[in-house]
């Protein structure tokens, strides 16, 4: 059984006189346990908002979610406000964005991470300051006994990374969703980074949901890849499957945009034309339409379904590139 | 990481000079044959560690600390703050006399026209009613310095209940709380005061300071709720949320202290102000109707303006006192402001 299960997952915005606006639309995809799945995607495409659907954690007004998210045998949208809170940071951790932001700036590193253990383990303060010592020493932050006592603006940025994935791993989650974990970094720092949670997730058997739009830190992590467009699931393939055979175009659009070491000199970057603004609305059509290089009249007649392939993905193309053709 | 989209990103070089660089090495990441220069390398990370280790960093506070000691207004605001309170505490070392005694030298040539002015024994001269006036103006200190910061309290107090349950909750009770805020900020604070002295059966000094207390309460609230919804919508908030944090919790560890620098540095604003609008009270007859209490507002508007003619100093002093330490109160509050407040950070 799937540890955690998304099934037609919708998130409609709503503010008084105005138009709903769908976020994320129909989504559905699983995790199983241990596995590391992406949901990939440009801005604006319902990465995030997924992710704060399945925490329970967007505004109490002003949206309608619909659907099901199975986690352990429950439903996590039909859970009781109470219930949900306890089960966020024990069964399911996050790590978001912006280390810096996302520390109490007035509260120093170890009593942060003291906090959920106190929390959801019940320790004592001592107990849990003592915990969070291994904690810090095990996401490798060096000379963990000074850390724990200064504030979130004393330390670098990837300390103040780890420090989180220390937070959100310090209860054994079961499920981590980490949602744009490397974007507020240097690319050295990224790396290391990736690295760490990658180790992490394989030593305690974590599930991990990997939210990015860099396709370098799927291609370094990720076993399954959901990408998304305008809300929905486009195409779904295993990894090597998705990088080595793009079927749906934007994926295509997508691998051939990343800059690459040996492409030939004076080579023009590819980039896919036209902006997330240029989407048309699903129920007209593809909403990639007005931007896809293999739009056929088909692609204006209602939502496209989302398919099987043969090898053994998901996709929601009309005229899909061929399988031949590989990443250019 | 076989696939050649990942190298530009995922291979990064791992010549960091990060000291936690020299965990990733631990892991074996490292090509084979650059064993030993990493061993090399992670030596000399450990070195440059150990060089920076004992620098740490400095708190907020004492960032801010700093800062206010750069500034020059906040220097002269708190020099002025500190003799300030200096004299009050010290009130009866420093007075030569008792503040509430009428010294015969003095009444014997107390007129209606003519009041005794300095002598040898007596600096500033006496007052209307023959008492010594600079043992009056310096335990009028007291009396401000006491109704200044118990004022400010209470309506620091009071408004930072309305302002972090308003904050906290938001929504209805947030409505209902800023309706009545806004009625009280609808009205000038002095007509308030005023009203609210003027609904006292018998005036003392706690009908003073329980107005000018009143009257700074929607001031409080109103910013403490201000950021306390800015922080509801901050990252830090929506993590702990995220981490299963209670409710009770998020708001006292993670709202309340981020949201309370802006009102501390309104509180030290607000001295002045509490200071100049207890003045104000006892100056229009509305304080303490104790006549042997010295109160500089009491000073300037009773004896001051009724012998303005005889004894023009009687009015200057406790006048300039007032508006010297309002000012002080008011330089150390932009003082602090400017050190504390973000924004203004240059």
């Amino acid at each position: 059984m799937s540890l955690l299960d998304v099934r037609d997952l919708s998130v409609v915005f709503q503010r008084r006189g105005e138009r709903p606006f769908t976020a994320v639309d129909k989504v559905s995809f699983s995790v199983e346990p241990g596995q590391t799945v992406g949901l990939v995607g440009e801005s604006g495409c319902g990465k995030s908002v997924t992710s704060l659907a399945i925490m329970g954690l967007l505004p109490r007004r002003g949206n309608k979610v619909t659907g099901e998210v199975n986690f352990d045998g429950a439903d996590l949208l039909k859970l009781r406000p109470d219930d949900m809170r306890d089960r966020r940071g024990r069964d399911i951790g996050m790590i978001f964005q912006d280390p810096l932001s996302s520390l109490n700036p007035v509260v120093p590193i170890g009593t942060q991470v003291a906090e959920v253990l106190e929390r959801h383990r019940g320790m004592d303060r001592k107990a849990a300051m003592k915990e969070s010592r291994e904690l810090l020493d095990a996401v490798g932050i060096p000379d963990p006994m000074r850390r724990l006592k200064e504030y979130p603006h004393q330390i670098s940025g990837g300390m103040r990374q780890r420090a989180l994935i220390a937070i959100a791993l310090a209860c054994k989650p079961r499920l981590l969703i980490a949602d744009e974990p490397t974007t507020a970094l240097d690319v050295t720092i990224q790396a290391q980074i990736l690295t760490l949670l990658k180790q992490l997730v394989d030593e305690t058997g974590t599930a991990l949901i990997m939210i990015t739009h860099d396709l370098g830190v799927v291609a370094g992590l990720c076993d399954t890849v959901n990408v998304l467009y305008g809300g929905k699931v486009v195409e779904r393939a295993a990894r090597h499957e998705l990088f080595a055979r793009p079927r749906h175009p934007y994926t295509h659009g997508l691998l051939s945009s990343v800059p690459r070491l040996d492409s030939p000199r004076g080579e023009r970057l590819h980039a896919i034309r036209g902006s997330v603004a240029d989407n048309i609305p699903w129920v007209e059509g593809c909403a990639f339409a007005p931007r896809c290089d293999n739009v056929v009249d088909a692609c204006l007649e209602g939502t496209p379904p989302l398919d099987p392939t043969a090898t053994g993905g998901d996709l929601r193309c009309n005229n899909p590139v061929s399988e031949e053709v590989a990443v250019p | 990481m076989s696939d050649p989209i990942t190298r530009p990103v995922v291979g990064t070089p791992r010549e960091s000079v990060d000291p936690a660089a020299v965990e990733e090495k631990r892991e074996g990441t490292l090509p084979r044959g650059l064993d030993r220069l990493g061993e090399r390398k992670r030596a000399r990370l450990e070195q440059l560690a150990q060089a920076t280790a004992d620098k740490g960093g400095v708190s907020l506070v004492r960032d801010a600390f700093r800062r206010l000691r750069r500034n020059p207004t906040a220097i002269v605001g708190a020099s002025i703050v500190a003799l300030f309170i200096l004299v009050a505490i010290f009130a009866p070392l420093l007075a030569p006399h008792d503040p509430a005694q009428r010294f015969d030298e003095l009444t014997k040539n107390l007129t209606v026209d003519n009041i005794p002015g300095a002598s040898s024994e007596f600096p500033l001269g006496s007052d209307p009613l023959g008492r010594d006036f600079l043992s009056r103006m310096i335990h009028g200190s007291r009396q401000t310095l006491f109704v200044g910061v118990l004022a400010t309290l209470i309506g620091l107090a009071l408004g930072v209940l309305i302002g972090a349950i308003a904050g906290a909750f938001g929504g209805w009770v947030d409505n209902i709380l800023m309706r009545f805020t806004d009625v009280m900020l609808a009205l000038p604070a002095l007509l308030l005061a005023i009203s609210l002295v003027a609904m006292a059966s018998r005036s003392s000094q706690w009908t003073v300071i329980l107005a000018v207390a009143i009257v700074n309460v929607p001031i409080f609230a109103r910013l403490l709720r201000g950021s306390m919804l800015a922080q509801r919508e901050s990252d830090h908030v929506l993590a702990a949320r995220a981490l299963g944090v209670k409710q009770g919790s998020i708001v006292l560890r993670h709202m309340l202290p981020n949201a309370m620098t802006a009102v501390i540095v309104q509180a030290t604003l607000t001295l002045s102000t509490a200071i100049l609008e207890a003045a104000s009270l006892s100056f229009l007859g509305l304080g303490d109707p104790d006549i042997n209490r010295a109160e500089w507002g009491l000073m300037l508007g009773v004896d001051g303006q009724r012998y303005f003619e005889v004894r023009p100093e009687l009015a200057y002093y406790p006048a300039v006192a007032i508006i010297v330490v309002a000012l002080g109160f008011t330089l150390l509050g932009e003082g602090m402001r400017e050190a504390i407040d973000p924004k203004s950070r240059r």
